[in-house]
């Protein structure tokens, strides 16, 4: 998986691409985690567009965002998730809690 | 010696059609070799020409299997910590994969396969790994045993292209 940011003073624009599975989700988590705190941002916006594998550990990586923002009274938006991604959102009920955006 | 081994079946459908080609690996428990896994279960379901949406459900389902051999069964990591992966598929197209380990077990089934729950929450897991297997596929068995590992053989009908 590779990600690139692109922030504004409010929010911290994240791009993920490729596979999300247990084993790239623990250093994405650690790293925008740190980017987050680094750059002072309130909000994170997740673009998963081009995420083209999603398992649980997709979800357990948006969930964490959620309570990192929420910890410091910021938003969580999920950017045009790609389908897998989708997916599992819907299964796991988590659109009800999350901000989909297009 | 008797050995306790609880096993739980969750169902919808019933298949036994002859087996037409199989596969068996094993690999070593590291994170590393989950999109091994599931890359190799994709590339012999390939076979059958599955849809996209087919394909990507039982890649799923592996992956969550495996991380679960890797995550929770062999806690640990040692030389012998080893998953064991192999898979089937029939005449009328239903595809078997069986996603093995040697590790520490399941305590309750009905317990760790009830959505959300999970053993490590401080590790950001969603404890929805079993609800996806259900959820993207056709049958799931799961049978453990404390102390000697935990077996889950998940089975789905390729919808044909």
């Amino acid at each position: 998986m590779t990600i690139s940011y692109n922030s504004s003073p409010e929010t911290l624009n994240v791009k993920l691409s490729g596979e999300i599975d247990h084993h790239s989700a623990k250093t994405a988590r650690e790293e925008i985690d740190k980017k987050y705190r680094k750059d002072g941002c309130k909000n994170i916006t997740l673009d998963m567009s081009s995420i083209t594998f999603c398992d649980s550990s997709g979800l357990g990586l948006i969930m964490g965002r959620y309570r990192t923002v929420k910890e410091y009274g910021g938003e969580l938006f999920v950017k045009n998730p790609a389908s897998v991604v989708e997916k599992m959102i819907r299964l796991s009920g988590m659109d009800k809690l999350i901000n989909v955006v297009e | 010696m008797s050995e306790k081994r609880n096993t739980v079946i969750k169902s919808t459908k019933k298949t036994c059609p002859q087996i037409v080609n199989y596969f068996k690996c094993t690999f070593p428990a590291k994170s590393i070799n989950e999109s091994y896994a599931r890359t190799l279960v994709s590339a012999f379901v390939s076979q059958l020409d599955p849809t996209v949406s087919d394909m990507a459900d039982l890649k799923t389902a592996v992956s969550e299997a495996v991380t679960n051999a890797i995550v929770h069964g062999y806690k640990e990591s040692t030389k012998d910590s080893v998953v064991y992966l192999s898979g089937h598929y029939r005449t009328d197209g239903t595809v078997s994969v069986e996603i093995k380990d040697k590790g520490c077990g399941i305590e309750d089934i009905n317990k760790a396969m009830e959505p959300m729950y999970t053993t490590s929450p401080g590790d950001e897991r969603s404890g929805m790994g079993f609800t996806v297997m259900a959820s993207f596929c056709d049958k799931i068995k799961v049978s453990s045993a404390k102390g000697k590992g935990t077996t889950v053989i998940l089975e789905k009908k390729l919808s044909s292209t």
